[in-house]
């Protein structure tokens, strides 16, 4: 699935957030989004996920404009930087969630439910925990069970939000490869929204530096360091690279 | 050799103060009045008890009572939910009088409200008279005991519900919206779980409120024995009657009840909660 993003403009009351961003995910592909806070990368997170509205710009999957088309109906996995776990479901009730809502039709029967909420437990290694409750978890396992609930509707896009600035930086390391690998395996294009330049260069296949409602330069991790485009780039990539 | 146990000084201090100030203040104003209807509830035998409650007056009462009681909380439980939705949730012109407006219950004199309903329910009221042609009468019948509680009960249900909405996780409705859920879906699997401690609260509030209702009931309910005579009218017939007995009987089954339900209700909240709880 490949997907777009045509000059996004947005404010908030006279204050505008996004001056016109333009973004594209190739298919499998694994975008950052990295700036400052205040710098609107989850503003425009929020607006792919359809959880906002730009005021101008469009947003385009396959070929097929999708501006206004309501979140549900876009099938686009989201990770929150809260995670956002349902506290009152088990870990397996809330994975199972995006397939239990699904309409008539298109929701598969109970037994392919739970098949598949083992499977995807599997995946994210907790196997053991589908019984237990958010709050009973750890930082990390909550991560991956937001990672399992999102990858469960078959999601068009993965978007994550900060996926790790709640955890410790040892789980941190440690998962990183993990989401890499479970967004390969899955297949799915990512967009990532994070202000941790090490954690752009260490996931992403193309980092859009965001700055001040805008994208200054959008490229490859190895571009960045080689032709930085502007002076904030330059000192932005020298750090990592 | 063991020492005797020094009691551990405390971190916070001020506790046998408050501790005794709080226990004075139950006694004076709670225990003492409960120990008067209890004493009185002393002086009957079992088999006293009996023939009170099982007069065919009270148990009509009785029954009058918790039906109206269980109606009025059933609309609370209802309408309350969705009043606490509506004030916590959205910001409009008006919210703040609405909110305030939510309270006038609890300030308003039992006895005006009731008045008051009747002058609007009575066959020649505002909305007695355009019930009146369709056969509907509100006043004086068992309708207008369940409006006169849902009217002095309703700050009870919408009070409690509003902290628990506050609380909710706005990030947990995005994430069910990016799931797919739908509006309906919404509610009933990711909103309705966590409001429901919360709501039985208020509900339960509600009920036991309703179930003593005295001021606001007797204006509308007509109070004819066997039909809308409501037990705490009852209790106070037999007080005139110098029946004291018979008053404390039936004055200590409504407090029973009352004591039963929110225990009741304090343990199934617990159970309600559970999954709150870190360890397994």
């Amino acid at each position: 699935m490949s997907f777009e993003a045509l000059d996004i403009h947005k404010s908030f009351g006279d204050t505008p957030i996004l001056k016109g961003v333009s973004l594209s995910v190739a298919p499998g592909e694994f975008v950052a989004l990295l700036g400052p806070s205040g710098s609107g990368k989850t503003t425009l997170l929020n607006i792919i996920a359809g959880l906002a509205h730009a005021d101008r710009g469009r947003l385009v999957l396959d070929g097929r404009d999708i501006t206004r088309l309501p979140a549900g109906k876009r099938r686009f996995g989201m990770v929150f930087q809260s995670y956002a776990l349902f506290r009152h479901m088990t870990v397996a009730q809330n994975v199972a969630f995006g397939l239990k809502v699904m309409e008539g039709a298109r929701r598969p029967p109970r037994e392919r439910i739970a098949a598949r909420v083992g499977e995807l437990l599997e995946m994210v290694e907790l196997p053991d925990l589908a019984d237990r409750y958010p709050a009973q978890l750890s930082g990390g396992q909550r991560q991956r069970v937001a990672m399992a609930r999102a990858l469960a509707i078959d999601p068009q896009l993965l978007l994550m939000d900060e996926p790790f600035s709640a955890l410790d930086a040892q789980v941190r390391q440690s998962l990183r490869g993990e989401v890499r690998a479970l967004q390969k395996q899955a297949g799915v294009g990512a967009i990532m929204v994070t202000h941790d330049r090490a954690e752009a260069w260490a996931l992403a296949d193309r980092i859009a530096v965001m700055d001040h409602g805008r994208i200054v330069q959008f490229d490859t991790p190895d571009a960045l360091r080689d032709d930085p485009a502007t002076e904030s780039v330059r000192s932005l990539v020298e750090g990592v690279a | 050799m063991t020492a005797l146990a020094r009691p551990q000084p405390r971190i916070l201090p001020g506790f046998s103060l408050s501790m005794g100030i709080t226990l004075l203040f139950l006694c004076l104003i709670v225990l003492l009045p409960l120990s008067g209807l209890l004493w009185q509830l002393g002086q009957l035998g079992p088999g006293d008890y009996l023939r009170v409650m099982s007069s065919e007056r009270v148990l009509a009462a009785l029954r009058v009572t918790i039906t109206a009681a269980a109606a009025a909380t059933a609309i609370n439980g209802v309408f309350g939910l969705i009043l606490a939705w509506v004030l916590t949730r959205y910001r409009f012109p008006g919210r703040g009088l609405m909110d305030a407006l939510v309270d006038l219950p609890f300030a308003l004199p039992t006895a005006v409200a009731g008045i008051a309903l009747v002058a609007l329910y009575d066959r020649s009221g505002w909305v007695g008279q355009l019930l009146e042609p369709l056969g509907i009468q509100i006043a004086y019948t068992w309708w207008g005991i369940v409006i006169a509680m849902a009217f002095t009960s309703i700050p009870f249900a919408v009070r409690a519900i509003q902290p628990a909405i506050e609380e909710l996780d706005r990030d947990e409705e995005q994430a069910a919206l990016t799931l797919g859920a739908t509006g309906r879906q919404m509610f009933f699997r990711v909103l309705l779980r966590p409001l429901l401690p919360s709501i039985l609260t208020g509900i339960g509030l509600s009920f036991v409120r309703s179930l003593g209702e005295f001021g606001a009931v007797i204006f509308i309910a007509g109070n004819m024995p066997y039909e809308t005579e409501i037990a705490s009218l009852l209790i106070l017939i037999r007080l005139d009657e110098f029946d004291y007995p018979a008053a404390a009987a039936v004055a200590g089954t409504l407090l029973a009840l009352s004591l039963v339900l929110l225990v009741a209700i304090n343990v199934m909240q617990n159970r309600l909660q559970s999954y709150l709880r870190s360890e397994g």
